[in-house]
């Protein structure tokens, strides 16, 4: 029987995520993962801007806080100069699909062989609920009070569908955590993602569907069921790239 | 022996880089600083170091970021465009307390500017580097041989201090040649590497976290030692070149190409039996201001501050040094055009013999 038991990768404190935030499930299994793979001491966790930012508080191991949307490009730099660490940079969208846009594209294209977690819950959490690239036609957000309009803001940003059109990435997949299947799918899409980076693979990148219930104004459960209805059918969770699939 | 060279003052900075310990550089391509990543392309993998070109500047001041974090001798270069977009990472750098050089081939500005050299990013690189108030140490080489012994040394004040060094140099001093002693190889071992580095996690019992936001007292705290270390260079860290003051009725204050072109006019008035010196600064941040304030002002008539850049941007920090106790001129040439030593000797020459007329 396996040892249930708080990852030491996880501070010893309680988490100030808001009630019912994701955040805190998808850091959990990244620190699982981590610990899964014995590869806790080796672990370094890049540290971007937005509510994933506060990480710095709950991540119990080595990390690198760096600036806004810049989380491939510190990776790149910790990587090439120090590649036996497993490196992964926890990211939100409007870090990873807006400011960051250019970043996040090029490492992939470079193939740098670190791993991107994307947490995408469609919304500027810390700075209050502004609009973000991901978030979805007609949602309510602080600066499309009357829902986003495509006019005027374009499409929420599809970047598995993105990154898989790359040439150098070797895995690439969407999972939601909304359900114990997708906890599950995704704990597995990691733990893929970390070994073939520890295999020397190349650049991997793991999307999250999460949710806001503060900035959404929903409960909980209700954030939920709006993943079902609506984020999930436009975000399709998936295997968008595997080069490990048939060979 | 040394190891002579004629090389590009560019190249002079990436191998001296190379000597110096670098093992990491990250940039984008802007003239006039092109030579310094394409040495290090080929130059970097040769000594076991990491060479990547990146998407923006922004990003390879980020990719710098991540390597200093590891411990490893990191380098970016650029002009003065390419600084600005810097500017975010140079604030990030200062803020995580992370060691890092930023090399600064100039040319004129603002926006696009020029392609052509300038100085015209004085007060960029010693008032303001990026958001936040801090500073980093700058260093102005007028020579291909000085360019290499100050970058050579770079990261050794930038580790000490846990803070970027900046390098100034403008665009003509990149790319004239010159004849260079290269310094030898430093050899830098694994267990040389800082304390704080983010190597290794195996066998260290505490968490390595290395971060550029703070709680605010921290932060306050960290604000105030920043500013005890800005003093402490102010006493031990000042580079100036003092030349022909002994006598001296005219002073010349005037650093990088402009201080070049001066020492040639200077030269010629002094045979013309005009007594006139020249103060050179090599940091420009911290500023030789003991070299100013201390100037005999019962024999000093007149300070002629020169830059290639229009208007003269250090004549603030002179004057706050000269404190009305004589008038301070100004020459320069700016937007790509050069100084030349017809020029500024005609400048100093029309006041000069004006007032002894």
């Amino acid at each position: 029987m396996a040892e249930y038991k708080r990852s030491q990768l996880l501070a010893d404190s309680p988490s100030g995520y808001c009630p019912g935030c994701l955040h805190g499930l998808a850091t959990k299994l990244i620190a699982e993962v981590i610990d899964e793979l014995g590869q806790a001491d080796n672990s370094l966790n890049v540290i971007s801007v937005g509510c994933s930012a506060l990480n710095i508080l709950y991540w119990g191991g080595d990390f690198l806080s760096v600036a806004h949307g810049r989380a491939p490009a510190a990776a790149t730099g910790i990587k090439r100069v120090n590649p036996e660490r497993l490196v992964f940079a926890y990211q939100g969208d409007g870090d990873l699909a807006a400011i960051g846009l250019a970043e996040i594209m090029s490492a992939a294209n470079r193939g740098e062989n670190f791993t991107v977690i994307f947490a995408n819950n469609q919304t500027y959490g810390m700075t209050g609920g502004q609009m973000a690239p991901t978030t979805l036609i007609g949602q309510k957000t602080t600066t499309t009070v009357y829902g986003r309009d495509p006019a005027t803001t374009g499409y929420p940003l599809k970047m598995c569908e993105l990154i898989s059109t790359l040439e150098a990435p070797r895995f690439v997949a969407r999972y939601a955590l909304n359900s114990p299947k997708g906890v599950s799918d995704a704990r597995k899409g990691i733990k893929k993602a970390f070994q073939m980076q520890l295999d020397g693979k190349g650049f991997t990148f793991i999307e999250l569907l999460t949710n806001c219930p503060t900035n959404w104004k929903m409960t909980p459960l209700q954030t939920f069921d709006y993943m079902n209805s609506n984020t999930i059918p436009y975000f399709k969770p998936g295997v968008y790239k595997d080069t490990e699939a048939n060979g | 022996m040394g190891d002579k060279r004629f090389m590009k003052g560019n190249e002079a900075i990436a191998e001296a880089a190379v000597r110096g310990g670098c093992r990491f550089f990250a940039g984008y391509p802007i003239t006039p600083q092109n030579e310094i990543p394409e040495y290090l392309s080929w130059r970097l993998p040769e000594v076991g170091g990491a060479f990547v070109q990146g998407e923006s500047e922004v990003a390879s001041i980020n990719m710098v970021y991540g390597a200093a974090a590891m411990g490893t001798r990191a380098l970016t270069s650029s002009s003065g465009p390419g600084i600005s977009l810097k500017a975010e990472g140079i604030s990030y750098l200062a803020a995580a307390a992370l060691p890092a050089v930023i090399v600064n081939i100039s040319r004129g500005g603002p926006g696009l500017g020029s392609i052509q050299p300038a100085q015209s990013d004085y007060l960029q690189a010693t008032k303001a580097l990026g958001h936040g108030g801090f500073h980093a140490m700058v260093l102005a080489p007028n020579s291909a041989q000085e360019a290499a012994d100050l970058v050579y040394d770079a990261w050794e004040y930038a580790e000490r201090d846990r803070n970027p060094v900046l390098v100034l140099m403008d665009g003509c001093l990149g790319n004239i040649m010159e004849e260079v002693e290269l310094p030898p190889m430093k050899e830098l071992h694994d267990e040389d590497l800082p304390e704080w580095s983010l190597t290794r996690r195996n066998g260290r019992d505490w968490q390595g976290n290395i971060t550029p936001i703070y709680t605010e007292l921290i932060l306050e705290g960290l604000n105030a030692m920043a500013g005890e270390m800005y003093k402490a260079w102010e006493e031990d860290d000042v580079k100036v070149e003092e030349f022909m003051l002994d006598d001296a009725e005219y002073v010349v204050v005037a650093y990088g190409i402009a201080s070049r072109v001066s020492k040639e006019a200077i030269l010629k008035l002094r045979e013309e039996g005009v007594k006139i010196g020249m103060i050179r600064p090599i940091t420009l941040f911290p500023f030789p201001k003991k070299s100013i304030r201390n100037l005999d002002f019962t024999k000093v008539k007149g300070i002629f501050d020169i830059e290639m850049t229009v208007p003269a941007q250090m004549r603030e920090d002179i004057e706050l040094q000269v404190m009305d106790r004589c008038p301070i001129y100004e020459y320069g040439r700016s937007g790509g055009c050069l100084l030349d030593d017809d020029g500024v000797y005609d400048a100093i020459a029309e006041i000069v013999k004006g007032e002894d007329a």
